[in-house]
């Protein structure tokens, strides 16, 4: 792992907070359902600046229209950008500056809120707002200082609910719910530093207890470089533990481009044309079925030369990839994808019509490349300039970029990198000051720090260390309290919200989707003898689907049985075996006790139906 | 309010103007970033600075804070967009009177101002110059809440000129508050008009990428192309989407939500026409304007009341006020209705040669003076109802018929004449 140090990684999370809108009064939660539909285009403007940001106009290049469906309660006309926003609020903004204080972060004079330009359709307005709220931060993490280069205040953006290419569809519940933007310096320099650190704001962020919690409530982007790279941003990361390895293949795809640059440059190899030629009448008797396809659809095959690019497209047992990027490229200009001929003959395309397609291109060179798209005419063009783009981007190393992380650990092209140029002030909501005197209480009732948490869980809860540091980093710490002031049982509680939720997650259920009545009442019930501890994973997962304890406890038929009961069936499961019994004396206890919890789990504890059977063999042997 | 004395004495003694990068020190912390000019509501001991990432952050100065400039601002020559206008096609005059539709941010004031010219609002909605060869002008760049009569008087005769230069459309980009009455003023001033002359506007400036301004002026152009009609109209969106426009009648159309992209409705009448987004007209009616000569009437009477009936009024609180007037139009309630107290005042002005309208801030429906004691009084006293119009149409007809006929008798009887479409004997079910 030493080569890990050659990196530098910076985090920015967005954490949503759990309070009402930012600029308006609707509540911040998502709805199942979207009403209405209304279209709806945006149009790159000229920022403060008067430059076109190229991340604005690569996106209107696309000429979408969108749709954006309202829901019940948690959308206005603010949403809808047909009322100006109202000021941000009260609730959200205390949130930032105390988590601002929490990462020892100076917090401005006045706030300004601004407009950072997003014409994605994701925001009604063409912008997000958003405030910087505080700079010059630093936590510590295992020993090592981090810096915090800042915290923002912002909306988050509308939900996207069908993405048909020229239409997309957005629902406005998550739009305009307060997140707090928090970016760390580029400090971290291995991909475990990076799952740490990002686990640690978590936690400093849970501990103001105004954060939402659970699935989408909590995004990361990553900023990744090597020496000689170029900064790349992943954007959008939901799951903490494939941070690690998002960097480790970042590092690995920068140190590949460095490596095509160097091969590329030993070369001599120039900038390809972007003259693009149709060589549809090539093709006609082609047995691939993608070309096949998109020429009976009126589609044409186009093809570029790539001179010099031979071998780096796809080669070196399929460690050099520059066709992957350049087919990532080319796909955001709505086609499925291009061949190349590092990659060829295949995919039904024959050797015949490789060759055929070399000498239409003169292509004479060992290391001349070409690459081809089948798709509309238009279009097919529009898809091989961005490849040959990104091909000649490659001459001069990594190109800065966002890109948008996969299930699996690795990322995938999605747009350059967006330009300083985007922001300008926020004319509808008013500078706020802060004064020193609103800081300095703050200060003073600064909520408790994790590692305070973690000792007073042990000390008054009897829990262990590792146990206390799980549950604050896991977020339910609040929760376990809760519910162990009001029931007890502290170690089932624990057990529950740590194994047994990890158990469920496993299983592709989302725990955090439970709320706090729902396990109150679990436990409530458990303390009433409801049903017996092993229980609790059975009722837990009989409530994934929305139902209350009782409910669960019902359906799974767990009501535990009265000591008559439970003694008749103890009785007849000693009667059966009355031989056995006779024979063993007081020692078929032992390997009664699994017929017994076999017939009554979960509905009487062991200890009783220990206590049950010893009296029912007494009976038997006299 | 402008930057506190000390903060201005502290720019001046290192020469910093609006645009540098400055360095700042206050109280431990530091700053870097561009000068920004003061905004109207921060605080003015405040410093506005905009950073390397572009978020503007305000720094409070203090006795011992320190700045330094270490990059002075490159004046950037900021060239406008201008519309163009491709030979052959239908010419349509764009006259620019300001409002949200002509406005963006000014980094000077930091405000949203009507600062964009003509040319350049017809530029940023590109479709415009297939559809027309347009012919760009900027009047004056006015908040629609600033003009008066004299503004109405200057776009109709601006309209009037290009109607005499061949255009075959014309098209004011106007602001929201007061188009109503602007269209209302054009409908009497330009009465027999030979070509659409089509107001348009937004409820969200053009410097914002959601802004309804490309879209409305795409559809107003639209219909001076296509639309084969002529008189006075406004063209908003009908809908909250950007896919469906309505085309009001100039003297029916009110603003009737203060934000809203569909703000503008007719009233007690459908709107003339619908278009879609590929620009498809559908008309609501069969009406044909019946063939007039032309003329340009653009006299004002500025000695002219609007007011509401409340209850309560009391007529001390006006009498000067109405007294001192030629004509008042009163939005009484309901039928036509003002309290009892103010009917010696309606007499006393009739008497005077004042003349009285009573209209309806209910805005739907028709006023009936004959029908409750009250209206009764009212018309005995000399009031002239005001039919079916809107209280600020008859205000600016009003205006208008005072200016241009003689005699309070003549001017009650062109009160009651429909003149542009203003007013009707007939109400349908559908609106």
């Amino acid at each position: 792992m030493s080569e890990d140090h050659e990196m530098m990684c910076g985090i920015e999370i967005h954490q949503q907070l759990d309070t009402r809108k930012l600029f308006c009064a609707c509540e911040s939660r998502l709805c199942d359902d979207g009403v209405g539909a209304y279209f709806r285009k945006l149009r790159p403007i000229a920022g403060e600046i008067e430059t076109v940001d190229r991340a604005a106009l690569a996106q209107a290049q696309k000429d979408t229209g969108f749709i954006y469906q309202c829901a019940p309660g948690a959308t206005c006309l603010v949403d809808l950008d047909e009322e100006p926003p109202h000021g941000p609020d009260a609730e959200a903004l205390e949130t930032s500056l105390i988590f601002s204080e929490l990462v020892n972060a100076s917090v401005v004079d006045e706030i300004h809120f601004m407009r950072k330009i997003v014409v994605d359709g994701s925001n009604t307005s063409g912008y997000q707002r958003t405030a910087l709220i505080a700079s010059d931060g630093h936590i510590e993490v295992n020993g090592r200082r981090i810096g915090i280069l800042s915290v923002c205040l912002e909306e988050d953006a509308a939900r996207k609910v069908e993405d048909t290419g020229s239409l997309v569809t957005y629902r406005l519940d998550r739009l305009g719910i307060p997140l707090i933007e928090v970016a760390t310096a580029p400090d971290m320099r291995t991909p475990e530093e990076v799952l740490e650190v990002a686990a640690r704001l978590g936690t400093l962020l849970r501990a103001t207890k105004r954060v939402k919690r659970g699935i989408g409530t909590i995004r990361e982007d990553l900023n990744i470089s090597i020496p000689g790279g170029a900064r790349t941003e992943i954007k959008g990361a939901q799951e903490l533990r494939l941070l690690p390895d998002y960097v480790r293949n970042e590092v690995n795809r920068q140190r590949m481009l460095l490596r095509i640059r160097d091969i590329l440059s030993e070369r001599g190899t120039g900038p390809a044309p972007l003259e693009t030629a149709d060589v549809t009448a090539l093709f006609e008797d082609c047995g691939s079925k993608v070309i096949r396809s998109a020429v009976k659809d009126g589609g044409r095959v186009v093809a570029v030369r790539l001179p010099g690019f031979g071998g780096v497209l796809n080669g070196d047992d399929g460690a050099l990839r520059l066709g992957a990027e350049m087919a990532q490229h080319a796909r955001t200009k709505g086609v499925k994808g291009i061949f190349h001929s590092d990659e060829l003959p295949g995919y039904g395309i024959g050797g015949e019509h490789v060759d055929r397609l070399r000498g239409f291109l003169g292509m004479t060179g060992d290391t001349d490349a070409f690459a081809i798209c089948a798709s509309d005419g238009k279009r097919a063009v529009d898809a091989l300039t961005a490849a040959v783009n990104r091909a000649n981007a490659a001459l001069i190393g990594v190109p800065e970029e966002t890109r948008d992380p996969l299930p699996d650990g690795t990322t995938r092209y999605s747009r350059p990198l967006p330009g300083a140029a985007r922001m300008y002030p926020e004319t509808d909501v008013m500078p706020i000051g802060i004064t020193q005197e609103r800081l300095e209480s703050i200060r003073d009732e600064l909520p408790e720090l994790p590692e305070a948490v973690e000792k007073r869980l042990c000390a008054e809860h009897g829990i262990n260390a590792q146990q206390a540091r799980q549950l604050i980093r896991s977020g339910y710490d609040g929760l376990f309290v809760a519910i162990v002031a009001e029931h007890g049982m502290a170690a089932i509680a624990a057990t529950t919200l740590l194994n047994t939720f990890s158990e469920l997650e496993a299983e592709g259920e989302d725990p955090s989707a439970f709320t706090d009545t729902q396990l109150s009442g679990l436990f409530g019930m458990l303390k009433d003898d409801a049903f017996s501890k092993e229980a609790i994973p059975a009722i837990l997962k009989e409530m994934t689907k929305g139902v209350d304890a009782d409910q669960a406890v019902a359906a799974l038929g767990l009501e535990t049985v009265g000591d008559d009961e439970a003694a008749a069936v103890i009785a007849a499961i000693v009667d059966e075996r009355a031989d056995f019994v006779r024979e063993k004396g007081m020692a078929a206890v032992g390997p009664l006790m699994g017929p017994v919890m076999g017939a009554l789990r979960g509905r009487i504890d062991g200890k009783q139906a220990n206590d049950l059977l010893v009296k029912e063999i007494r009976r038997l042997i006299g | 309010m402008t930057y506190s004395e000390s903060i201005l004495k502290l720019l001046s003694s290192i020469s910093a103007d609006t645009g540098d990068v400055l360095s700042v020190v206050s109280r431990g912390r530091s700053y870097r970033g561009t000068l920004m000019p003061h905004h109207d509501l921060s605080s003015p001991d405040v410093l506005i600075i905009k950073l390397g990432s572009g978020y503007n952050v305000g720094v409070r100065i203090y006795g011992d804070s320190t700045a330094e400039v270490v990059g002075k601002h490159a004046a950037e020559a900021v060239t406008e967009a201008t519309a163009e206008c491709v030979q052959g096609l239908p010419r349509v005059a764009v006259i620019g009177a300001g409002g949200t539709i002509s406005s963006r941010m000014d980094r000077v004031t930091g405000t949203v101002r009507p600062m964009l010219s003509a040319s350049a609002v017809a530029a940023a909605a590109p479709e415009v110059s297939r559809i027309a060869c347009i012919e760009a002008r900027s009047l004056f760049s006015l908040f629609s809440d600033s003009m008066d009569s004299g503004h109405w008087q200057e776009l109709a005769r601006a309209a009037a000129a290009a109607m005499d230069g061949g255009a075959e459309g014309i098209v004011i980009l106007h602001g929201t508050d007061t188009m109503g009455y602007t269209a209302a003023a054009l409908s009497f001033m330009l009465q027999g008009a030979s070509c659409p002359v089509v107001l348009v506007g937004a409820q969200r400036s053009s410097d914002r990428p959601s802004s309804d301004a490309p879209s409305n002026l795409t559809a107003a152009v639209r219909f001076c192309v296509d639309g084969g009609r002529k008189g006075v109209f406004v063209v908003m969106h009908d809908t909250l989407g950007d896919d469906s426009f309505a085309v009001h009648l100039g003297t029916r159309v009110r603003k009737m939500h203060t934000s809203r992209r569909d703000a503008f409705r007719s009233s007690d009448s459908m709107p003339v026409a619908h278009i879609d987004a590929d620009g498809r007209i559908t008309y609501n009616d069969c009406m044909s304007e019946p063939a007039r000569e032309p003329e340009l009437k653009d006299a004002m009477e500025k000695r002219t009341l609007l007011l509401q009936a409340y209850p309560g009024m009391d007529p001390a609180v006006f009498e000067d006020a109405v007294m001192g007037s030629r004509g008042v139009v009163i939005a009484g309630f309901g039928m036509g209705h003002t309290g009892t107290a103010m009917i010696p005042l309606v007499k006393k002005a009739c008497d005077a040669g004042i003349t009285v309208v009573i209209a309806s801030q209910c805005l739907g429906g028709t006023t009936d003076l004959t029908m409750y004691e009250t209206g009764r009084a009212l018309l005995q006293a000399g009031a002239v109802p005001a039919g079916d119009m809107l209280p600020e149409t008859a205000y600016v007809k009003l205006m208008w018929a005072l200016a241009n006929h003689d005699g309070a008798e003549e001017v009650g009887r062109i009160m009651q004449t429909p003149l542009a479409g203003e007013m009707s004997d007939r109400r349908t079910a559908d609106v």
